[in-house]
């Protein structure tokens, strides 16, 4: 007879083995860190979902405020009310002001321009032409689309983009060449962009050099669109924006502060969660261990007899305790993949802004950081139980025979 | 491993328990001396102490006055004491212990249960002598057997190879079969008798049973604290 290998036996065999005599209690154990870490993932992976979509909802809204110099009407409408006149210009050296502000990401400068068109309708109208920089305009309004065609080939190219409007009524595409009312230049159609539901619908657009040189307007600007960084604060902002000569700052959207405010409240909401989860757990596991170090108080003891020093038990417990949290951990990160789908939908059904893109982002990354942090919580915890395992002393289990 | 020559001495030692604010001596200046090779059987009526005597002379508990040498190294001298640590390595060289429950971990077979004590120590040349120590006890052929597939007297076989397997110099024994009949007590006392003239082991042992005490080379008598009397059986 001889003892094989595999016969051997390991501290981990033995820790294993206890977890297996109260298989119930310990498989609870389990399920409750399964649930904490469930939620873990769930909420960290539909916070960074959730604002993901949420980024790339904003980026669509594009730039969120605009410089223009004071007293200049903003509005399409106001200007076509005013017939085209009462533009006023900035040089252009202000984006290089603007530009310095560290809350800027980015910049767009723009030229607008009114013209009265005899030809349109019956009896003439106003044309809004729109001068924009093509290094910068699209990326600031990645919302707008395409019908036909594309942005201009060249910063000084003779090309127009024409809104959907504005091509349905001069009854124009891509390829057809464009005549700029009163000045006899020929100007040919690159794209035709979708419909927006706002006043670019009804602009035509050209390179801002191309539409300077037309209209005898060089260096000069009507507007300059920003965006400003997503952690900013658009009023500390605006307040700089003012101190700048003869300019006026337009807040386009508001909107985009609620929202981001939600977020970060939201934010708040999913970690005290996550926390609450996490410290319930551990009184379970405390709880749970705890009872099983002093139900084998007299067990404890004896492997002290049998030559186990304090260091020894303790590795034990808490090795007990780490795998009941490894477990754990894998079962709820399994629980957090598999009903991620549901997660969603439900959300989604209970939020009143929900943005469109998914909203629930679970990546292996967050999947291991919450399983260390789950065996983590179980090495933290496993520390008092093990302690008090190891303090023991082996007269305990020869006293306590009488019971 | 010479006969006859002192593995434990004892001298005055007195263990005082408070119970209350009466002070209670269990044990109250006895001296006993085990030489290598002995078999002794502690006997006496309940509360003489055998007991507290026999955690004394294993290092499970200390002295609360007296000197107590181990293998030639003074344990404990006038209320002065070893550390925890410097016992349980005492412990872990020179005693195996058995008790009257067996406390053996249900979910482990019966040669894992016997392993254990190697997770945490392990005596040159202790793990090729597992197989001849498990024929020894009879339990070669429940090795891979769980603790609730055998009878009380083989669980207590299991403790004692448990107990053996770092061959210990001394296997101290409270009531080991307190929890058997008559029957498997015998066997017990028997497997005991055949390891001390067999092996050398030096055992000592406390129990009620007149039978079993039989089974010692020496029979030691106490009474509240004291030896009252010392002979053969
Ligand atoms: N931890 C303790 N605290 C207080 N008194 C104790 C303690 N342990 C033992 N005693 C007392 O010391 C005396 C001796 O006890 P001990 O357990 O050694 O007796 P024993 O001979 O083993 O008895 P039994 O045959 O019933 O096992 C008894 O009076 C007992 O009540
Ligand atoms: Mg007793």
């Amino acid at each position: 007879m001889k003892i094989k290998n595999s016969q051997k036996i390991s501290l981990f065999h033995i820790a294993w083995k206890n977890l297996a005599r109260k298989k119930t209690r310990s498989l609870l154990t389990v399920v409750g860190i399964a649930l904490a870490t469930w939620v873990l993932i769930s909420l960290f992976g539909f916070n960074s979902g959730y604002k993901n979509s949420l980024d790339r909802d904003i980026d669509n809204l594009g730039f969120q405020m605009l410089v223009v110099a004071k007293g200049c009407p903003y509005e399409a409408a106001t200007l076509m009310l005013k017939g085209g006149t009462g533009l006023k210009y900035m040089n252009e050296a202000v984006v290089k002001l603007i530009v310095r502000e560290p809350e800027v990401e980015s910049v767009t400068p723009m030229l607008m321009q009114v013209v009265f068109d005899p030809n349109k309708g019956q009896s003439g109208g106003l044309t809004a032409f729109l001068g924009v920089d093509p290094a910068t305009f699209p990326k600031l309004k990645p919302g707008l689309n395409f019908k036909q065609g594309g942005w201009f080939t060249d910063p000084a190219a003779l090309e127009v983009v024409m809104g959907f409007e504005a091509a349905e009524l001069e009854q124009r595409e891509v390829g057809d060449l464009y005549l700029v009312p009163e000045k006899e230049i020929e100007l040919k159609v690159v794209g035709v962009l979708e419909r927006s539901g706002t006043q670019d619908d009804g602009t035509i657009f050209l390179p801002l050099k191309t539409l300077q040189k037309i209209f005898g307007q060089e260096g000069q600007l009507t507007s300059v669109g920003i965006k400003v960084n997503k952690e900013a604060s658009l009023a500390d902002f605006e307040e700089k924006m003012f101190k700048l000569p003869d300019v006026q700052v337009v807040s386009l959207t508001q909107v985009k502060t609620t929202i981001m405010t939600l977020v970060s409240t939201a934010r708040i909401l999913v970690f005290s969660i996550a926390l609450i989860a996490i410290l319930i757990s551990i009184m379970g596991v405390i709880n749970t261990v705890l009872m099983s170090v002093m139900e084998r108080q007299k067990e404890i003891g004896i492997l002290k007899a049998m030559g186990a020093l304090a260091g020894d038990v303790f590795k034990l417990v808490w090795l007990e305790t780490s795998l009941l949290c490894l477990l754990g951990g894998l079962l709820g990160a399994v629980l957090a993949v598999g009903t991620s789908r549901l997660t969603e939908y439900l959300i989604r059904k209970l939020l009143p802004f929900a943005p469109s893109g998914g909203l629930i982002s679970i990546d292996a990354g967050l999947i291991l950081t919450a399983i260390g942090a789950v065996v983590l919580v179980g090495l933290l915890s496993g520390v008092y139980p093990a302690f008090r395992a190891a303090r023991m002393r082996p007269l305990e289990a020869i006293r306590s025979e009488e019971e | 491993m010479r006969a006859n020559s002192v593995i434990i001495e004892a001298e005055n030692i007195k263990k005082i328990y408070l119970r209350g604010t009466e002070k209670i001596a269990a044990i109250n200046d006895l001296s006993v001396t085990v030489n290598r090779g002995d078999f002794i059987a502690f006997v006496g009526p309940s509360g003489s102490g055998k007991t507290t005597l026999l955690n004394l002379l294993g290092c499970l508990d200390n002295p609360s006055a007296g000197k107590l040498a181990v293998n030639g190294r003074t344990v404990h001298e006038s209320g002065r004491g070893l550390s925890e640590s410097q016992l349980t390595r005492i412990r872990r060289e020179i005693f195996g212990y058995i008790f009257q429950k067996f406390y053996l971990i249900p979910t482990l077979t019966v040669l894992e249960n016997v392993l254990v004590p190697f997770t945490f120590f392990k005596k040159e040349g202790a793990e090729k002598d597992v197989p001849r120590l498990l024929k020894k006890l009879g339990l070669e052929n429940r090795m891979n057997h769980l603790p609730g597939e055998l009878s009380g007297g083989e669980m207590q076989r299991v403790a004692i190879a448990r107990a053996l397997v770092n061959h210990p110099g001394v296997l101290l024994a409270d009531e080991p079969t307190g929890n058997l009949d008559s029957e498997r007590s015998l066997e017990i006392g028997q497997l005991l008798r055949q390891l001390n003239e067999e092996d050398g082991l030096t055992i000592l042992l406390v129990t009620h049973n007149t039978e079993l005490a039989s089974m010692a080379r020496v029979t030691i008598r106490l009474r509240d604290g004291r030896i009252a009397k010392q002979g053969t059986p």
